[in-house]
C-alpha cells in the first residue's frame, strides 16, 4: 500500500515525460550532434567535421539572404500584427462601434481558421499575372501599369508572401487584443469620460498601459513566429524565384530533404533554436520585470 | 486621423451635462471615416474568399472569361470531381489524425496534471519544468532527427508518424492549462471522495474531470486546431498520397488537377469549411481557447 502511494505520482506523469523525452528533447540533442557531421543519407556516409557546417553557413549568401528575409518578415509582422491590430481592436471596443463590432470581429477572424495551404493556393490565383484578381483590380481602378507577375518577380515575391501572412494572422492578434481590452475595468474608462478625455488620449493613457504585458508577449510571439515561418513560403513560392524568397525554415527543408545535406540542415536548425531561445529568455525577463 | 477628429470636437468648456454625451456631430463624422476603414478591411478579407466560392462553381473557361461576379450556372460538378479526386480521402485522414491526437493529448495531459497537482514528490518541480520547457522548441528545430526517428520506429508513412509528434508538441501548453485549473478545485471534494473509498483514478475521473469541463473544451479546441492545420510534419512524415491529411494532400491534389481550376477551388472550399462552420457554432469557446493558448504558447 505504501509502495503504490509512493509510486503513483511518477506513474501519472510518466506518459507525458515519455512523449516529451522521445519526441521533443531527444531530437533537440540529436540535432546538435547531426550539425557536427557531413552526412549524406543516400551515400550512407557520416563524417565528423566539427564546426565546419556553421562556418560555411555564415558565409553562405543564400542563408544570409534568408535571415534578411525573415528580419523583414518580422518587422512588417510587428507593424501589422501589433500596432495596427491593437488600434483596430481598440476601435472595435469603442462604444460607437460596439453594436456592430461582433460582425467585423468574426469576419477578420475567418482567415485564422483556414489552413495555410488553402490560403496559399488561393493567393496563387489572386497573384496570377494574367487573370489574377489583384491585377484585375489594379486595372479596374486605373493603376494597370502597376500590374505585374507578383510571384515571378524576385523583387516582389517575398513581399507578396508577407502580405498573405498579414492577411491571415491579423485577425488572430486583433482577437487577442480585444480579449485583453475587454478585461480592462470599465471604471477606468468611465473616469476618463468624465474628464472629457479625447479618445486618442484615452487610448494612450488607459488602453495602452493596461494591455502592455499582453502587447509584449504577443510581440515576442510574432517575432519568433516570423523567424520560424515555413508554410506560406513553401506553398506560395517555394523560396523562389531563384532564392529570392527563401527563409531559414524552407532553406533547411531544401538542404535536408532535397539536397540530402543533413548535417548542414541540422546546423540551420540550431541557428533557429538559438534565435527562439533568445526571444523566449527575453520574454521571461520582460514578464518578471512587468510583475515587479 | 478621423478617430482623433471625432473627439477633438468635444467641447471641453461646454455645459457639463453635454460633455459626457457620447454622440456629437463630430463623433458621427469621425465614426464614418473609421467605419469606412473597418469596412474596407472586411472587404479585403472577404473578397478572396467569396471569389473562391463563386469560382468553384465555374468551369476553367468560365473563370478565365468572367473572373468577376456570380457563376452563370451553379454547377456542382467541380465539387463531385474534387471529392472523388482525393479530397474525401484527405478529409478522412484529417479526421482520424485530429481525433486520435486530441483524445491522446487530453488523456496524457489529465494524468500528468493530476499527478502534479495532487501529490508532493521528489523532482516535482523539475518534472514540471521539463514538460513546460518543451514550449521553447519549435518543430523546425527537430524535424531532421524526428524524420529519422519515425523511420526507425517503423511508423514513417502511417498516421502515427503525425499523431505521436503532434501529441508531444501540444502537451506542454495543455498540461499547464489543465494543471492551473485542477489547482483551483477545492481540497474538500477530494477528501470526501477519499473517505468514500475512491481510488486515485476514480478521483481523477469522477471528481476532477467532471469539474473541469470548460478547460477540457479549451484543450480539445487547441489540440484539434493544431492537428487539423499542421503542415510541415504532415508534408514530410507521410509520403503516401492516400494517407495525407488535408494541408499536405492539397498540394498533391493541385498537381493532379493541374489545369482544372474550378475543381481545385472546389477542393479548397471544402477544406476551408469545417473549421469555419464549427467556429460559427462555438465562437465563444473557440476565441477563449485560442486566446488562452495564444498568451501562453
Amino acid at each position: 500500500m505504501m509502495r503504490t502511494a509512493k509510486m503513483s505520482p511518477y506513474l501519472f506523469v510518466f506518459p507525458a515525460l515519455a512523449f516529451m523525452g522521445l519526441f521533443v528533447y531527444y531530437p533537440v540533442v540529436k540535432n546538435l550532434q547531426y550539425s557536427l557531421l557531413k552526412w549524406d543519407p543516400l551515400a550512407l556516409t557520416q563524417q565528423f567535421v566539427g564546426l565546419k557546417n556553421y562556418i560555411t553557413l555564415f558565409h553562405d549568401p543564400v542563408f544570409l539572404l534568408s535571415l534578411r528575409n525573415t528580419t523583414i518578415y518580422a518587422v512588417i509582422s510587428v507593424i501589422f500584427q501589433i500596432f495596427i491590430s491593437l488600434v483596430i481592436a481598440a476601435i472595435l471596443e469603442d462604444v460607437i462601434f460596439r453594436k456592430i463590432s461582433a460582425i467585423f470581429r468574426t469576419i477578420y477572424f475567418i482567415p485564422v481558421l483556414i489552413s495555410m495551404t488553402v490560403i496559399g493556393l488561393l493567393f496563387q490565383f489572386i497573384y496570377n499575372p494574367s487573370v489574377g484578381l489583384l491585377n484585375e483590380t489594379l486595372k479596374l481602378i486605373g493603376l494597370s501599369h502597376f500590374a505585374m507577375s507578383w510571384l515571378g518577380n524576385s523583387k516582389t515575391a517575398m513581399y507578396a508572401v508577407i502580405t498573405v501572412s498579414q492577411w491571415q494572422s491579423m485577425g488572430f492578434t486583433i482577437m487577442l487584443f480585444v480579449v485583453a481590452i475587454q478585461k480592462i475595468a470599465p471604471e477606468l474608462y468611465e473616469a476618463a469620460k468624465i474628464d472629457g478625455a479625447a479618445r486618442i488620449r484615452t487610448f494612450f493613457s488607459i488602453t495602452l498601459p493596461q494591455v502592455k504585458e499582453m502587447t509584449f508577449v504577443t510581440c515576442i510571439y510574432t517575432i519568433t513566429g516570423s523567424f520560424l515561418v515555413f508554410n506560406e513560403v513553401y506553398v506560395i513560392t517555394g523560396g523562389g524565384p531563384g532564392y529570392s524568397s527563401q527563409v531559414p525554415s524552407t532553406y533547411l527543408y531544401q538542404q535536408a530533404f532535397i539536397y540530402n545535406n543533413m548535417g548542414y540542415a541540422a546546423a540551420i536548425a540550431n541557428v533557429l533554436l538559438a534565435i527562439t531561445i533568445i526571444f523566449t529568455l527575453i520574454q521571461t525577463k520582460l514578464f518578471k520585470t512587468g510583475k515587479e | 486621423m478621423a478617430f482623433q477628429n471625432s473627439t477633438s470636437t468635444l467641447p471641453l468648456a461646454a455645459v457639463p451635462k453635454k460633455r459626457t454625451r457620447k454622440h456629437t456631430v463630430g463623433t458621427y463624422f469621425g465614426a464614418t471615416g473609421v467605419g469606412a476603414v473597418l469596412v474596407v478591411y472586411a472587404l479585403i478579407i472577404l473578397y478572396p474568399l467569396v471569389w473562391m466560392i463563386f469560382s468553384s462553381f465555374k468551369s476553367t473557361n468560365g473563370i478565365f472569361q468572367h473572373p468577376w461576379g456570380l457563376p452563370i450556372k451553379w454547377d456542382f460538378a467541380n465539387y463531385v470531381n474534387a471529392w472523388k479526386e482525393g479530397i474525401s480521402q484527405y478529409f478522412l485522414n484529417s479526421v482520424i489524425v485530429t481525433g486520435v491526437t486530441t483524445v491522446l493529448v487530453l488523456m496524457v495531459s489529465a494524468l500528468a496534471a493530476y499527478g502534479l497537482t495532487k501529490y508532493r514528490f521528489r523532482f516535482q518541480n523539475i518534472i514540471l519544468m521539463v514538460i513546460a520547457g518543451g514550449m521553447m522548441f519549435a518543430p523546425q528545430v527537430s524535424v531532421i532527427p524526428l524524420f529519422k526517428l519515425v523511420q526507425s520506429l517503423n511508423i514513417y508513412n502511417t498516421y502515427w508518424a503525425l499523431i505521436l509528434p503532434y501529441v508531444a508538441y501540444r502537451l506542454p501548453l495543455i498540461v499547464l492549462l489543465i494543471r492551473a485549473y485542477f489547482m483551483s478545485i477545492p481540497h474538500e471534494y477530494v477528501e470526501s471522495a477519499t473517505i468514500d473509498g475512491c481510488s486515485n483514478l476514480g478521483i481523477l475521473f469522477r471528481i476532477y474531470v467532471p469539474l473541469s469541463k470548460p478547460i477540457f473544451a479549451t484543450a480539445a479546441i487547441l489540440s484539434a486546431y493544431y492537428a487539423w492545420n499542421e503542415f510541415m510534419f504532415a508534408n514530410i512524415f507521410i509520403n503516401n498520397t492516400s494517407l495525407k491529411t488535408i494541408p499536405s494532400g492539397l498540394l498533391a491534389f493541385q498537381d493532379a488537377l493541374n489545369t482544372d481550376w474550378g475543381g481545385l477551388l472546389a477542393g479548397l472550399t471544402i477544406s476551408a469549411l469545417p473549421l469555419i462552420v464549427l467556429f460559427l457554432f462555438i465562437q465563444k469557446q473557440f476565441v477563449r481557447g485560442l486566446a488562452e493558448g495564444g498568451v501562453k504558447g
